[in-house]
This record gives C-alpha cells, structure tokens and sequence, in this order.
C-alpha cells in the first residue's frame, strides 16, 4: 500500500495547474429506495484550491463526498478524474487514485492506539514485520504539524471527542493524497485548534492538494474557501467563487430566506435557582490526583439560559456529565430545586426533570440497532406507559411531535438511525432529551453538525422553554452562539470558572476569558 | 453575481415545509422477505422434505412429540434472547437445566431436617416454585458478575457452567433420581403432569412454552422493559444516559434466563421421570443455535421472540426428522452444524447491507430493525 501513496507524491500532481479541474461528478444522481438523496448534480474539485459544500442536514453534501470517495456507487452519473471517466469500486480504490476522505462520524477503532489507527491497513513494512519505530515517528511528526501533543501509544478511547477528530484527520493527511474531502472537519474543534487547520490546510493548497470542505460554521468556512457550492434537496442550486459571495448570499441559498439565531429571551421574571453547583470537583479519570474541573461553584435559576464557554479541555463536559450522573463528583454537592442529588442515578435524575444532552452522538446519545422513533422516546417510555404497558399510540404522539419540533428530516419514525443525515441523527439526540420535558437542560455542545436553520430552531426552543421556566445549561466552543442564546455568559478555562459575563459582552472578551490567544 | 446552473429555485418554497419527508408507502421485495422470513421458509421446506421422505413425518401425533421436544430447547432458547439481545450470553443454562432437574429429584425425594428428626416431602407446587427460585438464584449470581463486576457475560457464564454442573454431579453423587412419581400418601403426586398429560391434546410442556414465549413477546414489545433490553444491547452508554436503568436490566435477563433453564429442567425430568445430573449437557449451544437461527445478533440489540421460536422448530424438526428417516448422528450433527453457519451467514447480509445489494433492499433493511414480534 504505501508504494501506492508514492506514486502521486507531487510529480504527479505538477502536471496540471492551480484552478483546472482534476475531479467532477457528472449528473450524479443516488436514491435510497423512495428517498432522492442526490438528483443529478454537477460538481467539480479543482486542483491546489478549496471548493466548500453547503448546504441544510439532509442535502445530500455527505452522499456526494461518498460517493466521489468510492465509498458508494452513484445510482446514476458518473465521475470524471483528469478528464477520464473513472468508476470507484471501494475506498482503497479511491485512495490509490489519489482520493481521500475524512467522515463525518469518526472512523477510528476505539480500542487501538493513535499510531495504530493512523496506518490501519497501510502498515509500514519493516524487516521485522511491522515497522512499529518509523509509524510512531511518522505519527508524532503529524501530531506536530496539527500542534496537538497526543503520545502516539495513547488509547483513542481515552481521548477526547476533538482529539479524535485531530487523529482523523490526521490519518488522512498522512496518505498524502491529491484530493482530500473533509466532511466537518472541524465539528468538535476548538478554535485554534481550527487555526492549525487551516494552515494546515494552506500549506496542502501550495503543494497542489485540491481540498473539498463541508462545515456548518459558515464563516469559518468562507474564511478558508475559494469557491463556494450550495446543495439543496440533492441538487445543486448555486455556485460562485469567493470573491463574489458573502454569509448573507450562502444562508439565502442554504435555507430560502435570511436567518438570524436571534437573541437571549426577555420581557419575564426570572424563577428560584434550579440547579447549582456547590464547590464540586471531578477527579480525572487516568490519574485520579488530578482534577478536572476544581471547586467549581454554579448556580442556574428558572428561566435562565447559561452558556458555558470554553475550550476544548477546560473541564465543560466532565462537568455536565457529573451533573447528569455519568461521572461521580470527588468532592461538593449538586442541588437541584434545593435537593442534593448528588447520590441519585441517571434514570432518577431524568425522572426529576434535570436531562444532559450528549457531546458525542455516536456513543453516547444514539442506540443504532433501534428506529429513529425509538430513540427519540427512549427517555421519555414513561410518558406513554400506563401499569406495565406502553401504548403505541401515545408513544407515536411523543415521535411525531418530536420530529416536528426539531425538523428531523427523516422517512418517518420507522425509519434506521444510518438512514439520517449527520445532522438529523444530531437532532434526535436533542429531541430525545427535550421529549422528556425537563425543567434543567443541559445541552453539551449540541449544535455539533446542525444546520443554521437548525440551530435556530433549536435556540427557540430553548427560548420558548426557558420563558415558561426551564433552566438551560448550554456549553459551546462558538462564540456566536453564546451572544444570541444566553442570559449569562461563564467562561470555564482548567476546570474553573476564570469569567461571567452578561449577555452584553463582546466576542473578544470572552475569547480573551478562555485563555484563547496563549493556548498552545 | 449568483451562478444558478440546476432549475431548483431556492426562495420558492419555506424552509421546512419539506424538511420532512412524507412516509413511505411501502414497497414490495421479494428478496427481502425472503431474507426476513428465512427462518419461516427454511421451517416450511423442512417440513415439506421429510414429509416427502418419510409417511409417518407429516401427522399430528408425530408433531406433537417432536413440540414436546422443542419444548425443551425452545424454553432455553426464550431465555437465551433476552440475554443475547442485552448484548450477552448465557453459557450455564444447560448445566442449570440439569442442576434444576435434579434439585426437583432431590426435593421429591424428601428433605430430612436432622435437627427434627423428620423427613419433609414438600408438594409439587413447591418443588417447582423451589426449583424455579433456584434458576433465578443461578440467573442473578450471572448477572451481578457481568453487569456489577464486569466479567465479560461469556466467561462469567462459563464459570457457573462448570460450577452448576459440579453442583449437580455433587448433590446426587452422580447419579440419578429415578422415582419422581411421589407418593399419594404423602401428598407429592402430579410431577409427570408437566411432562406427560395433555391439555386440548396438548402436551404440557408445549403449553407451558408457547405460554413462555407469549409473556416474553408482550414483555419485549410492550412493556419498557422490552424498549430498554433493545436499547442496552444497542448501546449501552446512550441507553444510560437516556435513563435506562443498564445494570438492572442486565441482571434481570439473566435472571429470566435461569428461570427459563429451571422450567426447562423441570419439563425435561418430568417427561423421562428422572433427574440425572447430566441432563442438559451442551444444550446452551443448541439454545444460541435457536436464538441465531431466528435472526438475532450476537452483538446485541437485534432479534425477536418469534424468529427464535421460528429457530427453535427449524432445529427441533430437522434432528427428529433425520432420526425418523433414519440419517446416522454423525450426519445429522454435520447436517446441524451447516444450518447453523448458513443461518449466520444470512444475518450478515441483512445486517451488513453493502455492495450487491441493490438501493432499494438497502433502504428496506433501514425500516425494520429490531422490530416487533
Ligand atoms: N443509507 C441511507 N438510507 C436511506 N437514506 C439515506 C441513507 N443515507 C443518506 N440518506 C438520506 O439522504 C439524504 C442526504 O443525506 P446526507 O447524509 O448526504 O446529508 P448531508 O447533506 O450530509 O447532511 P448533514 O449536514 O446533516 O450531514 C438524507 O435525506 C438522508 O436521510
Ligand atoms: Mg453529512
């Protein structure tokens, strides 16, 4: 395999120029029985530029990326590589002409390690069988190049979400392919560690690497991108090169219409404190001296909407998961409405109205064997059981309304939890957790892979919510999403809260907060 | 300055008036039905072959028999589900099955309280509620190793294998209660009623399976409790986080399951009106064959009550029809072993859909998983 990667190091490469186009989809089409996901779409990659795809969950921009990465086959259409009709029968196909992909959902083996994960299938040979020395070299080069000091011998179980999302993408990077798909790429990044990206990504462009980007943070996007391409239901609806384009121009073409997420709710009064932290601490879980978040103390009325700003690393999830009552606190007291529920399970929590909304959805927020439906009244099987039996009819009332409240586009609740889009299945897990009607939400990094009309949506949501007295927790690595959402504002750094501000603070304080400019 | 190539207008519909897509009207497949009711056509063509093959296969009187004996495996194999859809297994219900077997020859030979001086004979009802609560006892020690402890389900219950069985061969020294029929001046009569009597001209212990299998379906279908083994075996993590209690729901399958191997036990003792300790040997693995066969996953999360019923019956009548026509045991072992790995190997393709499968049977599977019984 590795002499494969060789043959189109940069000679290769160095036979066209910047700007020509090296891959298109020609009038590809892909149906999944009834459901269009793609209708006959023209696309081209061109060669040492970005070529950014947007478009709302459901679109069909992942499908696209699949299918141009030999992931699946078009249903009808066909791909054009340097002017050549090619047909892609696998991935390993696609990556011996040159073509690889960064998925959406993470693709990693959780039980090997980083240096493991990286060569998976593309083991280097050495005369001892596997050259174990030189993949461990290779890998902590690449761990430098993305300025993430990760020990290649690490467990990528033991990593955090936006570590393994780094580990992806440096797998791909290290196949040294000319085309390079990244399918949000940067979901669970911070933003230097997004930074790094980008120069990352500059310095493939200069080597000739031709660059597909997919993102849902729009502006992040159009900093890096060179032309932009708007799906919608699975056909291509605009194109245009950077210079031409604004935000405004990408959300109109995204979504119909210009949207604003809004702005913290007001004109009601505030209710009793609703959940509060009492100088709680979390020991970390591979050394258990050390603590993850440190004598933290938080208190969230009724009807209040906090966000907890922070970067990757500064404790937020740690934090929310011992809220929940995944993690156990080492030391202090959790109230909530007054009560210490520090002792209470996960099920005896949700059964008191406090919920958590899962970082990670692959893990931890949905069931894969079961249906879309039974994922989404998962938590809320009380609501529909009368004695022992659950009633199929209330039960579909509890989906449908559901799907209708966070726009899941989905074939209905039959259908399979694979059969939705990133961001639809992200949805679910939202929607799961707000079926419940809780009176706490706590909501770790939900907007991860939804679209803006999404996310407005779900920011109403909680708007609506809170007005009526539910108290939100809301932890983000986006600024943005602080100013529109949140009453108050904590900025979490190493486990503490180093800030809180109002919702009148501007981006550069919070920023300043998180320790955001000295992170390494 | 915006280049629209495709005809599709971008402002001429809302938002979300289309976000969700209009159901499914359904659609008809014959390659996927026949995927999804493999076990109920592979049942039919047994049927159909050794009814060609042998005159007396294809009466009631002989299906009656060979239900009595799927009875057996069939109520394993109930058990078996529970635990294989929660993500587990359940090695020790064979030794349990025996281990219940002989506790009821045991209790049936009268328990001596030397304290007292006497010799209790406890009644039918109460050997069976004894020996059942001995099931459970065996079910929960499984399950709190595997769900409290940790021990992977498949070593834990190969422990209690080895350790029911050893209770077995201990408690009768090695051999077998023979008398079972009690007594009518000390009141402990009726045992062979499991075994040998009829109701409707049905025999007992198919009732008492087919009654198993019924609360089990309602339990699965109905119940939360059903909703949260589907969802443990899915995973776990996001079945805890969305307030499934994991653990408990861990021991309890375990717990039905010895329940399940101690009725078995009990049916099993009373049909041959002895108890030996080796009763039950490897029978767990005809249980997993059963519960496989039906169309579950091992890995969890998928399979129903009615596919390993399906399973049980396509093992039960295969074995009895190679013995009614006469195929020597090695074959019919041979011939096990093959249905067994053609069975698998069909649950991959309709778990794994990837290429040959054409669009439309792709998005068939998505619709139905786990699904109801
Ligand atoms: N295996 C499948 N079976 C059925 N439908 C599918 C399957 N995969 C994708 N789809 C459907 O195809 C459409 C496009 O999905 P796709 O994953 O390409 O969306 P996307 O643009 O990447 O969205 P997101 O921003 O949420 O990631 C969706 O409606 C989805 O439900
Ligand atoms: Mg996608």
């Amino acid at each position: 395999m590795s002499s494969a990667n060789s043959v189109m190091d940069r000679s290769t490469i160095s036979g066209s120029k910047t700007g020509d186009v090296v891959l298109s989809a020609r009038n590809v089409a892909k149906s999944f029985g009834s459901v269009h996901a793609l209708k006959s779409v023209n696309f081209d990659i061109r060669r040492g530029q970005v070529t950014t795809l947007f478009g709302e969950n459901g679109a069909g921009k992942s499908t696209l990326m699949k299918i141009l990465s030999g992931v699946m086959q078009p249903s009808a259409g066909e791909i054009v590589l340097d002017g050549e009709s090619v047909r892609f029968s696998s991935t390993v196909d696609a990556q011996r002409h040159g073509i690889s992909i960064i998925h959406q959902e993470l693709s990693l083996a959780p039980n090997m390690n980083v240096r493991d994960n990286i060569f998976m299938g593309r083991e280097l040979g050495g005369p001892g069988g596997v050259d174990y020395a030189g993949e461990a070299r290779e890998t902590e080069r690449l761990m430098a190049e993305l300025d993430e000091p990760i020990d290649p011998m690490t467990l990528v179980e033991d990593l955090r979400l936006g570590q393994q999302q780094i580990v992806e993408i440096a797998r791909a990077l290290s196949v040294n392919s000319r085309i390079l798909i990244m399918d949000e790429p940067t979901s669970a990044l911070s933003a230097s560690e997004v930074e790094v990206l980008f120069r990352v990504i500059e310095d493939l462009k200069s080597r000739g690497v031709s660059i597909v980007y997919i993102s849902h943070h729009l502006e992040e996007a159009l900093t890096i991108t060179d032309h932009a391409v708007v799906l919608r239901d699975g056909a291509m609806t605009a194109w245009a090169e950077r210079r031409e384009i604004d935000l405004e121009w990408i959300v109109r073409h995204m979504v119909g219409e210009n949207f604003d997420l809004g702005s913290p709710p007001t004109g009601y009064e505030m209710g009793e404190v609703a959940l509060s932290f009492d100088n709680i601490s979390v020991a970390d879980v591979a050394v258990p001296e050390r603590s993850v978040v440190d004598r933290l103390s938080l208190a969230v009325r009724a009807g209040e909407i906090v966000c907890i700003y922070g970067l990757m690393g500064a404790g937020r999830t740690e934090l929310l998961e011992c809220a929940a009552g995944r993690v156990p606190a080492s030391d202090g007291r959790i109230m909530l409405e007054g009560e210490d529920i520090s002792g209470l399970s996960i099920a005896e929590r949700i059964e008191r109205g406090l919920v958590l909304v899962p970082e990670d959805r692959q893990r931890d927020g949905l069931v894969q064997t079961m249906a879309v439906g039974e994922n989404l009244s998962l938590a809320s099987i009380g609501a529909f059981t009368r004695g022992f039996l659950t009633s199929r009819a209330r039960e579909q009332n509890v989906i449908e309304d559901s799907i209708r409240n966070v726009h899941i586009k989905t074939d209905g609740g039959a259908a399979g939890i694979g059969s939705l889009s990133g961001g639809n299945q992200q949805k679910v897990v939202i929607g799961k957790m707000l079926a419940t009607r809780p009176r706490v939400v706590i909501l770790d990094e939900p907007s991860r892979g939804i679209d803006i009309g999404a996310k407005a949506e779900v920011f109403r949501l909680l708007a609506e919510g809170a007005s009526k007295g539910l108290a939100v927790i809301y932890s983000t690595s986006e600024v943005g999403e602080c100013l529109s959402v949140a009453h108050r504002i904590v900025v979490m750094s190493r486990g503490r809260i180093s800030a809180e501000f109002g919702a009148d603070v501007s981006r550069e304080e919070i920023m300043a907060a998180s320790g955001e400019s000295v992170a390494g | 300055m915006s280049d629209v190539r495709q005809s599709a207008s971008p402002a001429s519909s809302s938002p979300s008036s289309d976000r969700v897509a209009p159901r499914r009207t359904g659609g008809f497949d014959l390659g996927h039905i026949l995927l999804e009711g493999r076990a109920f056509f592979a049942l039919i063509a047994i049927i159909v072959i050794f009814a060609m093959l042998s005159p007396v296969y294809f009466s009631t009187a002989n299906f009656l028999t060979m239900s009595s004996h799927v009875a057996i495996f069939g109520l394993l194999s109930i058990g078996m589900l529970l635990v294989i859809l929660t993500g587990g297994i359940d090695l020790s219900v064979g030794s349990t099955m025996g281990l219940a077997g002989v506790m009821a020859g045991f209790l049936m030979q009268g328990v001596s309280v030397d304290a007292f001086g006497v010799t209790l004979y406890p009644p039918v009802w109460a050997v069976v509620v004894l020996t059942c609560v001995l099931g459970a006892f065996v079910g929960m020690i499984n399950g709190v190793l595997v769900s409290i402890f940790r021990v992977p389900a498949f070593v834990a219950t190969l422990g209690t294998l080895y350790v029911a069985r050893g209770a077995a061969l201990l408690m009768t020294d090695g051999l077998t209660y023979n008398n079972l029929s009690g007594n009518p001046e000390l009141g402990n009569t009726g045992f062979d009623w499991l075994g040998f009597n009829r109701l409707f001209n049905v025999p007992v212990g198919v009732l008492i399976f087919a009654a198993v299998a019924i609360v089990c379906m309602f339990a699965l279908n109905r119940t939360p409790f059903g909703r949260w083994v589907y969802a443990t075996g899915g995973n776990a993590r996001a079945a805890e986080l969305s307030g499934v209690p994991v653990k408990r729901v861990q021991i309890w399958v375990y717990v039905l399951s010895g329940v399940c191997a101690a009725i078995a036990g009990l049916v099993l003792s009373s049909q041959l009106t002895s108890a030996g300790p080796t009763a039950g040997t490897t029978y767990e693995l005809t249980a997993i064959a059963g519960v496989v066969i039906g169309g579950a996953a091992l890995t969890g999360g998928r399979g129903n009550v009615r596919g390993t019923l399906l399973g049980a019956f396509v093992i039960g009548f295969l074995s009895d029809g190679l013995v009614i026509i006469g195929v020597s045991s090695y074959w019919q072992t041979v011939f096990m072993g093959a249905v067994i790995v053609l069975a698998v190997l069909l649950n991959s393709i309709q778990y794994k859909p990837r290429k040959k499968r054409t669009a439309s049977t792709e998005n068939q599977k998505a619709s139905s998983p786990s699904g109801p019984a």
